[in-house]
């Protein structure tokens, strides 16, 4: 008998938190808070037990995320006593830069893919781990597990490494880093599959509950704080959302549903008909989106 | 995610559970440039409503040459996720597809079929159990098939789909398939795969994709994605002996010491005995460890803990393995080689060779032959091109632990990772141990190197003189050899030209002979040091590779490079020997600074520059560089 899928997916994702610790001098984890961060905080308790995971956790904070995601980063940090390190482009909210006055390119450029290099640089980490699937977007489809990528931060698809069985490469040189994604050959299915029998906390805006939104360019923005500008043909309405994926708010739409546990969420994926990003207004906000910001230092 | 799926089932856990303990069926496309492999990726996955609504409809937003109008979907840009893709309408890189039946779980790598993307191609291979050849049905078998039937053959793919696609645009004819099949199979027949299911397609209309066609009812096979569903796959590594390559070891506390990576074959249960593969020491597993409790057994795949009974020498890079079944230790081994870097592999140069857990300083100590893609006829080389494969001989500075590939991939495999540029510059599939690397075994001389320098009253020490023709090595070293002389000290002096006169007459100014020239003086500099000698080395040498390589070669701190300085102008104005004007005027190919390129030394222990400086002081300056090294051993 073969090992179980998901039993499978967990140990690859192990091997290569341990195989980034066993090379590099200085790593650290992406954490972004969300679904697959938080299973990759999951595995990394799991890969150097007894001990605690030996890196920092970084979140790049845009300062227009969902308030529940601040409060959750916050309680997990404390409850699992890891050691989290908080990185803001100042740069950036001197400019008074947000996704409503420069739209979401823009911001995104700069509080996040400019906050990252800033924190790379700051910290000198040498490789970073980060959640991204090969099955979120077609150019994410395309990369390696562990990614070079030059002092300028920038990634080159041409220039990627062959990576052959489980032989990684893991030699950087002057200025360079390395981005890792172990948990590049899972799936949304199967992240919500492990988050339910591994019993994971997640941030609640997962589930389905009442929340005010407004309808915008067909995507339904949740209204969390003040700063959201309300147009005079918009309206606030309470409707019962979830979402598949958290960025910033403004940039991330609902979904309607009523799946409100992690049963409900795997019932409800196995009919659902759009893709994950669809509510990402990153992705799609130009032609080769993603690939783009990639090229730039975003992951 | 997508699946195959119209309700929601009642019982979501007992689903779960079922879908959780599917088998997986790892593939990858191949063939050649326009054969359409991503249109038939797209079209299993389009025609098994598999992809979201969404990602269908960003077809129509994404312009490129190749989107097709109106109704029909350019299913290529399903995968074709890289910008340079869109544009040259091919694949470039390597993309990864999920789904799942009712029946399997599906991981799919969609290769690209250049020759120039060879590497992302082997990318793909190194994990597939099963590999779809594409071929188109008005062209039959091309060189990229054959290229691909053998590399997917050695990578150890057990099971071929030859897709004969395109079967629409041969008015699905029989006897086109049939002579393309029967070619196929010819060919194939030395590449020895299990099995080989010839289906005829049309990935553009769906033609025998997912369903039969009524276009073809001369064929009496299963579907594509039937096939795929049901096609029977090798027993896995968790029969084979056990081998578990040490990742890390894990001392969280003074209490607490273990071995921690990934099962790469057999199983493994408290208190089974094991033999730390390099040193052979035993002792037994006293406690399986991990996040969720300590187990009882542990099988391939898994990623665990090992605790031992004694206190053994184990750290990344050993192997803990079975007593009964040992895996091959040894220094020297042959290996298929194929080639990913536009420098040509160097026999005699010094590459990092990487296997799953270990890293050594490795050379190609010869290329018995390259494998001509066609033919398969093996064929003289003196160097290995990017996208060739050739069978070597492998020297590695200190032994590896490894099994043959055929008998296992993962402990059977490596890579070549460049020095300078820390590239990926090829992959290895271990075939055996050589068996002098078994029976010779150093001799222990009892007059050693220390007892020979000891009675010459001196330290030996090869100094290296590198440096452009016509900057001065040999009348620097040559004076410096007479002060050393006068001095009472033994040296010798190994000079370019006068060593090619003999020993190495028989080499060429090719950079395969270069790399040569260098190696086999750098073995007698190292003989003559060992005698006890100041050997002083006066050759141009142009690659920091083989400098690298002469400095490995010897002891701690005896290597001493000493970088001649001199601009290429001030070495053509002297041109002692007439070479540079010759060279300038092209009568001389392969001219270090002229027509072939010099690497100077980046951390020379001395840096000489020419200009303005007499020989007799530079080399005076080397002679104090030696005395205050004599002085501090």
């Amino acid at each position: 008998m073969s090992l179980p899928h998901l039993r499978r997916l967990e140990a690859e994702a192990i091997h290569v938190i341990r195989e980034v610790v066993a090379t590099f001098s200085n790593p650290v984890v992406l954490y972004s808070i969300g679904k697959d961060s938080s299973v990759l905080l999951h595995l990394a308790m799991k890969a150097f037990y007894p001990a605690k995971p030996p890196f920092p956790f970084l979140h790049v904070d845009t300062k227009w995320k969902f308030r529940e995601m601040i409060e959750f980063r916050d309680r997990m940090a404390r409850e699992l006593g890891f050691n989290l390190l908080v990185h803001v482009n100042q740069d950036g909210i001197d400019q008074g830069i947000g996704p409503f006055t420069h739209g979401s390119n823009i911001h995104t450029h700069v509080m996040k893919t400019m906050a990252l290099r800033q924190a790379l640089e700051k910290y000198g980490f040498d490789a970073a781990l980060a959640g991204a699937r090969r099955d979120e977007e077609k150019s994410r489809a395309k990369e390696r597990i562990f990614s070079i990528r030059s002092a300028q931060h920038g990634w080159d698809p041409k220039r990627q490494r062959p990576e052959m069985w489980k032989t990684y490469n893991t030699r950087v040189g002057q200025g360079e880093t390395m981005r890792v994604f172990p948990l590049s050959n899972w799936t949304e299915f199967d992240i919500w599959q492990y988050i339910l029998r591994e019993n994971i906390p997640i941030v609640p805006l997962y589930f389905a509950a009442r929340r005010p939104v407004v309808k915008r360019d067909g995507m339904l923005i949740m209204v969390d704080d003040h700063r959201m500008p309300i147009q005079p043909d918009e309206a606030v309405e309470e409707r019962l959302v979830r979402f598949r994926t958290l960025g910033c708010y403004p940039l991330t739409g609902a979904v309607e549903s009523e799946a409100a546990t992690l049963p409900d969420i795997l019932r409800e994926m196995l009919t659902v008909r759009t893709s994950e990003r669809q509510s990402r207004l990153i992705d799609t906000d130009e032609v080769g989106a993603m690939e783009k910001k990639k090229r730039e230092g975003y992951f | 995610m997508s699946y195959l799926q119209t309700m929601p089932p009642h019982d979501i856990e007992a689903h779960l559970a079922e879908h959780d303990n599917k088998s997986i069926l790892r593939f990858i496309t191949c063939g050649s440039v326009d054969d359409g492999k991503s249109t038939l990726i797209g079209r299993l996955l389009y025609d098994a409503k598999l992809i979201f609504e969404d990602q269908l409809a960003n077809l129509g937003r994404v312009g490129s040459p190749g989107a097709a109008n109106g109704k029909e979907i350019d299913l290529a840009l399903l995968l074709d996720g890289l910008e340079a893709e869109r544009e040259q309408g091919i694949t470039i890189d390597v993309a990864y597809r999920y789904f799942a039946t009712s029946k399997r779980k599906f991981i799919v790598a969609d290769t690209p079929g250049h020759e120039e993307y060879t590497r992302n191609m082997v990318t793909g291979a190194s994990t597939a159990d099963l590999a779809i050849i594409l071929i188109d049905s008005r062209q039959g078998i091309l060189q990229q098939t054959r290229r691909h039937s053998y590399i997917a053959s050695l990578l150890g793919i057990r099971h071929v789909v030859l897709a004969v696609n395109k079967i629409d645009l041969v008015d699905f004819r029989q006897q086109v398939f049939d002579e393309i099949v029967e070619d196929y199979l010819v060919f194939a027949k030395e590449l020895g795969f299990a099995s080989i299911r010839p289906i005829p397609i049309s990935a553009r209309y769906g033609d025998n994709v997912i369903s039969a066609s009524a276009n073809t009812p001369w064929y009496k096979g299963p579907a594509l994605l039937d096939y795929l569903e049901t096609v029977e796959l090798d027993p896995t590594d968790r029969e084979k002996p056990f081998r578990f390559p040490v990742q890390m070891v894990m001392r969280p506390n003074a209490d607490f010491r273990g071995y921690a990576g990934q099962v790469a074959s057999g199983r493994i249960s408290v208190g089974d005995p094991v033999v730390v593969a390099k040193s052979g020491q035993r002792s037994s597993v006293k406690a399986i460890v991990t996040y969720d409790g300590n187990l009882k057994t542990a099988g391939e795949g898994e990623a665990v803990t090992l605790m031992l009974s004694d206190e053994v020498d184990a750290s990344r890079g050993n192997m803990l393995v079975a007593p009964g079944s040992r895996p091959f230790v040894a220094d020297q081994f042959q290996a298929h080689v194929i080639w990913f870097d536009a420098n040509a592999m160097m026999p005699g140069r010094s590459y990092i060779l990487r296997t799953e857990t270990d890293s050594v300083s490795a050379t190609v100590t010869t290329l018995k032959h390259q494998v001509n893609i066609n033919s398969f006829i093996r064929e003289a080389a003196k160097s290995l091109q990017m996208n060739e494969v050739g069978v070597c001989n492998i020297s590695t500075q200190t032994p590896i632990a490894f099994d043959a590939y055929n008998d296992n991939r993962s402990t059977g495999n490596f890579i070549f990772v460049d020095r300078v540029t820390n590239a990926t510059v090829g992959a290895g599939m271990i075939d055996f141990p050589l068996r002098r690397a078994d029976n010779v075994h150093w001799h222990a001389l009892e007059v050693n190197k220390g007892a020979r320098s000891a009675m010459k009253n001196q330290r030996p020490a090869v100094l290296w003189f590198t440096g452009l023709s016509g900057s001065g090595k040999s009348t620097i070293a040559n004076t410096l050899d007479r002060i050393l002389h006068a001095r009472g000290k033994h040296t010798y002096l190994l000079d370019g030209d006068n060593v090619r006169h003999g020993l190495n007459r028989d080499l060429g100014f090719t950079e395969e002979d270069r790399v040569e020239n260098i190696r086999r003086v750098a073995e007698v500099a190292k003989l003559m040091a060992d005698a006890g000698l100041i050997v002083l080395v006066s050759f141009i040498s142009p690659f920091r590779d083989e400098r690298r390589m002469a400095r490995e070669l010897m002891d701690e701190r005896e290597f001493i490079e000493i970088f001649v300085d001199t601009p290429l102008d001030e070495c053509a104005r002297r041109d002692p020997k007439g070479l540079y004007e010759k060279a300038l005027a092209g009568k001389i190919a392969n001219f270090t600074g002229v027509s072939s390129p010099y690497e100077a030394p980046e951390n020379p222990e001395l840096h000489l520059r020419t200009v303005g400086h007499e020989p007799i002081d530079l080399a005076l300056e080397i002679e104090e560089f030696l005395d205050r090294l004599m002085e501090d051993k």
